[in-house]
């Protein structure tokens, strides 16, 4: 229903004839899983951007808090007239509002470190195949070395060494994502240097910087682009269980994950919903993330070409 | 064979000694150590005791040396919080954990393994399409909200199930064991199956590909010419067939359920060693989150040495690829 309306956007782009984008913009729509997930995420995205401007109140001005609608259940009207959609945390915060701001932290924090790790792991593992040899086996090594232990106990390890906080988790995500895009870059650049452009740019005596980055690099994205989709969806459960679990962002930038922490001791006595909508608002991201990601991979792995 | 083991033996060891490396470079090389081994409270004494056994006035390769020494011989130092040996603390958690995560395995086999077989004996039925589109969010949802749900149902809603702690126990051989009893049966109950949901939707994933992979091989049409019951089939030629990649996963993944009990035990309040470590870092109670780090380590590089050896017990193929 909503990708009719997002179907003359592809085609306004000035693209000639055959127009691949367009071309790909039909085949993504063949799959009604994926675009219901692409319209759930394209929901999402614009909730976390426009937080600040459409949320029914400020999560974090105490001004705006009332400490007399602490804990009130779902869809209670507010002190001020309005009326708690899906309820009030402890603070008598509006859980909405913290929602929109908490997934506004989720979605930069799981972009921001699968982008960062992207950039790491395809320079490393396009170096590592270029250049091949001792480099190769060695980055290779460590790629295998760090996967064959699970994201979680990799990210346990990095926390426990430099401590918590925002900056700290980034990075512990970061640590654990960039082997992914390494071994992925790395297998096909594989196929590709062995194609005749890598031969007749190294003819050309180009540098091998500019080799890899611009011949080699174009050519390695659609599979980057899979793993890039997915890794952001990995990404964002895993800054949701590590500050679930209290070593994530801290409290005063709460994200999905802390928002369910926070509300973990009150579904004891049934307040469900002050850790219930967060984690379906999380559920809802990472569920329509996979979906894109993995028809992604059906559409742009070749061997699924019909 | 012996020498294809021997080597990959070397290499695990190779692997430890690259983890202690690290370890040691993040925990003791970064900071000053001293302050990491001691409580912010101890006094000088104490401290020149514990710069003196762990000679952290040596030079660096020393320390190293000794930190291998103190780790051989199970001494990494007294935890803060609980004034016992670091190791000592740690394996004492370890046996709910590893039930913990026995029973998971054990459950994720008995859901997976079926469902991935009807899933590929059956691709283009209702059910098997709801089962592989539920194993997207099996594996793509954070456990720990997974594992919310069932409280807020069948714990706190309904009522019925214990949602903390492991219950009552009976010791066997020394150590505490929930699932003899029928109270801690249903402690393990809940946080088992949080645990098991993720890998059972890889394993039934991993059956449903190999199922689809091996039907329409000459050997199946072959024993189907012959005229044998599709029972036979299926339970002989092609279990035989997807057994080996499903013995190697659900090898890795026994490691991988020890690393997420972390998850499931904060959880649910599962005493094992998950919660232990969580507690641990929050309490920056160094000694004890060194110990774990290189227990977990040890535990993952024998189970993949275990699993990579049973591997080549099980498909002779990739002997002769070895050998080759």
């Amino acid at each position: 229903m909503t990708m009719p309306a997002e179907l003359p956007e592809v085609s306004v782009e000035p693209q000639p004839a055959p127009a691949p984008w367009r071309q790909f913009a039909t085949r993504f729509v063949d799959s009604r899983l994926a675009t219901l997930g692409a319209a759930i995420l394209v929901i999402l995205v614009m909730l976390a951007i426009l937080a600040p401007w459409i949320a029914p109140q400020n999560p974090y001005d105490l001004a705006q808090l009332s400490i007399l609608d602490s804990r009130l259940p779902p869809l209670s009207p507010s002190s001020e007239g309005g009326v708690y959609v899906v309820g009030t945390d402890d603070q008598g915060r509006d859980m909405l509002s913290a929602i929109m701001y908490g997934l506004r932290i989720s979605l930069s924090i799981g972009i921001g470190s699968a982008i960062v790790a992207c950039i790491i792991g395809t320079m490393l593992g396009l170096m590592a195949a270029y250049a091949g040899g001792r480099i190769e086996s060695l980055l290779m090594r460590v790629v295998d070395l760090q996967l064959s232990f699970p994201a979680i106990l990799v990210a346990l390890m990095i926390l426990a060494v430099v401590g918590k906080g925002l900056l700290n988790v980034l990075l512990a995500i970061v640590i654990v994502e960039w082997a992914y895009y390494a071994r992925t870059a790395r297998a096909s650049a594989l196929v590709e240097i062995r194609r005749e452009y890598i031969e007749a740019a190294q003819c050309l005596a180009l540098s091998p910087s500019r080799i890899v980055v611009e011949h080699l690099l174009p050519n390695c994205i659609p599979p980057l682009i899979v793993i890039l989709t997915m890794q952001v969806g990995r990404a964002i459960a895993l800054e949701a269980t590590l500050s679930f679990l209290g070593l994530g962002v801290p409290i005063t930038e709460p994200s999905l994950g802390l928002l369910i922490a926070n509300g973990f001791q009150y579904i004891f006595s049934g307040e469900y919903w002050i850790s219930f909508f967060p984690g379906l608002t999380l559920m809802l991201t990472i569920v329509a993330i996979n979906l894109v990601g993995d028809h992604l991979r059906d559409l742009l792995n070749p061997r699924m070409e019909k | 064979m012996v020498i294809w083991s021997t080597r990959r033996t070397l290499q695990a060891i190779g692997v430890l000694l690259a983890m202690s490396v690290i370890v040691f470079a993040g925990v003791f090389a970064i900071g000053n150590p001293a302050d990491i081994l001691l409580s912010p409270d101890a006094d000088q004494e104490e401290r020149a005791r514990v710069i003196a056994q762990f000679g952290f006035d040596q030079p660096l390769w020393r320390q190293y040396l000794t930190f291998l020494a103190n780790l051989l011989q199970g001494d990494l130092g007294r935890s803060f919080v609980f004034n016992e040996p670091a190791i000592q603390l740690i394996l004492q958690k370890m046996p709910a954990t590893m039930e913990l995560a026995i029973f998971a395995l054990l459950i994720s086999i008995a859901v997976g393994v079926p469902a991935g077989l009807y899933c590929g004996l059956r691709p283009d039925t209702p059910l098997a399409r709801g089962l592989m589109a539920a194993s997207i969010f099996g594996f793509s949802m954070p456990s720990f909200w997974v594992g919310m749900l069932p409280i807020m149902i069948f714990g706190v809603q309904m009522g019925i199930l214990p949602t903390t702690g492991r219950g009552a126990t009976v010791e066997v051989l020394g150590i505490e064991w929930s699932f003899l009893t029928w109270d801690g049966l249903k402690h393990l109950l809940l946080p088992g199956i949080n645990l098991a949901l993720f890998k059972a939707a890889i394993i039934m994933r991993l059956t449903r590909a190999g199922v689809r992979e091996i039907l329409p091989l000459d050997f199946i049409r072959f024993a189907r010419a012959k005229g044998l019951a599709s029972r036979r089939i299926i339970g002989v030629h092609v279990m035989r067939n997807i057994m080996i990649p499903i013995v190697t996963v659900v090898g890795i993944e026994f490691g991988s359920m020890i690393a997420f009990a972390v998850v499931t035990e904060s959880i649910f309040s599962w005493p094992g060693m998950g919660k232990l470590i969580i507690d641990s870092i929050n309490l920056l109670d160094r000694p004890v989150i060194v110990s774990y780090l290189m227990i977990v380590v040890v535990l993952f590089t024998v189970i993949n040495l275990v699993v990579d050896l049973l591997y080549t017990a099980l498909d002779p193929r990739v002997r002769l690829d070895e050998q080759e």
